[in-house]
């Protein structure tokens, strides 16, 4: 697979607090990346330092095969830090030829970029007048400009509406469905499991897991069970050495799996013993549960 | 290099204040300069025409002229100084690196921007005291005429080397109402610096030689004040008038040396500094 972005051993320390500590990581063309972590674990300081806006203390990074500059390579990203920065006195069309002139991309392609965030209409109003989520979204616009290889987002829907978030989100699958790279940052667990495949968490500035998502912890997933013999469905449980954890929450059973089962023989199993089901459903921990889980462990 | 320029003109011309400011700082001079060379009746009881002083002749008048015109430099510091500010507050500044500016691209451009406005104001004021020359001066031999020339080259570098001090401010206090506070201590500091060589070696002269050497005093020595001189030109016998006013090249090394080591400074802020 053709690497993007390699990090070596990044460490960044800000005066006694280390925000980076001695991260390494490849980010591979044509997958959907999510760096997770709490607030002030490091992700927006990892993105700044490859960004070119933050300087290292150690450790290095190479953009694609680190054969050009890393300015001339952020010509070929498209990124958005935290928020939308832009001239307030110039109008969105002006503010993107002005990207244009910067990544040195023909400014027809404003129009375009505007279109796809659906701004074409509010293109000659100023930048100020706008709402959070048009600013965002020009943010958006201006990053795609230059077709970039990768897009990088950092908190893209921070501080939206519902109607804002959702029309963000829908952008990124829609970027993400037309095979561009995509690295987001987000604490916001479910809005990366809705668009990655590959996952980095951080803590603390150390980075905990990097690899595919469904990856993240070693686990087969688990049943929510209800029955009106419950008793009887626990002792099948209990006695069926596929099971290990078992959850009861009032009426509903949680029990985790050790080994692969689907829920039809399983359920034709129960059947068998003469304990019938009223409810069945077969689960993997969403990534919130994985999420905790592995910052819980270490 | 036009692309560096394009873009800081781009964001400064959108920009309505620092439009009005730069109007300013290029048209007033201009104003000034045009209304004084002609003849004004002051309220019936004399006419003033400082064309009949003598002081719109060559060589005289490029000395004259530069030295008002650069009284406005304020002006168009306070668009430097904003650019910078306004970079910062944005945070668009930021937004630029991500979008693959490199640093020293971003410095040069704010650069190649105050060469360029200071070259068009050193064109305009040659221009204007040309014209004013060859229609007031009593003299227009062409050996005459480009004497004293210096001068416009001595306003080119006064102007950027003062720019580029307005420059490195921003960049290093990151707000402009901070920057223009520092050139006033600035300009204090030099006096301070003044008093001390004076007390250190009891002497005036020396005292002035040592505050030559500073930043703003550099740049002003560079243009010496012209009444003295319109007052020699009407009493050539008195000997304690005499002072020396010409452009010299030391003058201009010094300023010039000021100015690389400003952009360099504000280069090497940037590249420091975590953003």
């Amino acid at each position: 697979m053709e690497p993007i972005l390699t990090i070596n051993n990044l460490t960044k320390k800000f005066g006694y607090l280390t925000a980076v500590k001695d991260l390494s990581f490849t980010i591979n063309k044509g997958n959907v990346y999510g760096i997770l972590g709490p607030n002030g674990s490091g992700k927006s300081t990892t993105l700044g330092i490859v960004l070119n806006v933050v300087n290292k203390t150690s450790g290095n990074f190479k953009w694609f095969d680190g054969s050009i500059t890393t300015h001339d390579a952020l010509k070929k990203v498209g990124a958005i830090i935290e928020r939308p920065n832009f001239y307030p006195y110039m109008t969105a069309s002006e503010n993107l030829k002005l990207v244009c002139k910067i990544k040195g991309v023909d400014i027809t392609k404003v129009d375009e970029k505007l279109e796809v965030v659906g701004l074409l209409e509010r293109k000659n109003s100023k930048f100020r007048t706008y709402s959070l989520g048009m600013k965002q979204r020009l943010a958006i616009a201006s990053a795609l400009l230059n077709d970039p290889e990768i897009l990088i987002l950092d908190e893209p829907t921070n501080g939206l509406d519902p109607q804002g978030i959702h029309q963000i989100r829908q952008i990124i699958k829609d970027i993400a469905n037309q095979g561009t790279t995509i690295l987001l940052a987000s604490h916001l667990l479910d809005e990366v499991e809705k668009v990655c495949s590959h996952v980095v968490v951080l803590r603390k500035g150390e980075k905990l897991y990097s690899g595919r998502v469904d990856e993240m912890i070693s686990s087969h997933g688990f049943f929510e069970l209800k029955s009106n013999k419950q008793q009887e469905l626990l002792d099948a449980i209990k006695n069926n050495p596929i099971f290990g954890k078992v959850k009861v929450e009032d009426d509903l059973v949680t029990a985790f799996l050790n080994e692969p089962l689907s829920s039809e023989d399983f359920n034709k199993q129960l059947f068998k013993e003469g304990v019938v089901l009223t409810h069945l459903v077969q689960r993997k921990e969403s990534l919130e549960e994985q999420f905790l889980q592995l910052t819980d462990n270490n | 290099m036009l692309r560096l320029l394009q873009l800081e003109l781009q964001k400064l011309l959108l920009n309505k204040t620092s439009k009005v400011l730069i109007f300013i700082s290029f048209v007033l001079p201009f104003l000034v300069i045009l209304l004084s060379s002609i003849k004004i009746n002051v309220f019936g009881f004399f006419t003033l025409e400082l064309g009949e002083l003598g002081v719109f002749n060559f060589p005289i008048i490029w000395h004259l002229t530069t030295f008002f015109a650069s009284q406005f430099k304020f002006f168009f510091a306070i668009v430097v100084v904003s650019m910078i500010g306004n970079e910062y507050s944005n945070k668009t500044l930021k937004q630029n690196l991500i979008d693959g500016l490199s640093k020293k691209e971003f410095i040069l451009s704010k650069f190649y921007t105050i060469i360029f406005f200071s070259l068009v104001s050193t064109i305009l004021i040659g221009l204007i005291s040309l014209c004013i020359g060859l229609f007031y001066s009593s003299y227009n031999e062409f050996g005459i005429i480009i004497q004293e020339m210096n001068y416009l080259l001595g306003y080119f570098v006064k102007l950027v080397g003062f720019f580029s001090l307005c420059l490195f401010l921003g960049m290093l206090v990151k707000r402009s109402a901070f920057a223009l506070a520092f050139l006033f201590v600035l300009y204090i500091f030099e006096w301070i610096v003044f008093w001390g060589a004076y007390e250190a070696f009891d002497s005036t002269d020396t005292a002035f030689k040592i505050k030559n050497f500073m930043p703003l005093e550099s740049m002003y020595k560079l243009i010496d004040q012209p009444f003295q001189r319109i007052a020699m030109t009407k009493f050539p016998q008195k000997a304690e008038l005499v002072y020396d006013y010409a452009v010299h090249w030391y003058e201009i090394v010094i300023v010039l040396g000021w100015t690389a080591l400003f952009i360099f400074l504000s280069y090497r802020l940037l590249k420091k500094r975590d953003l």
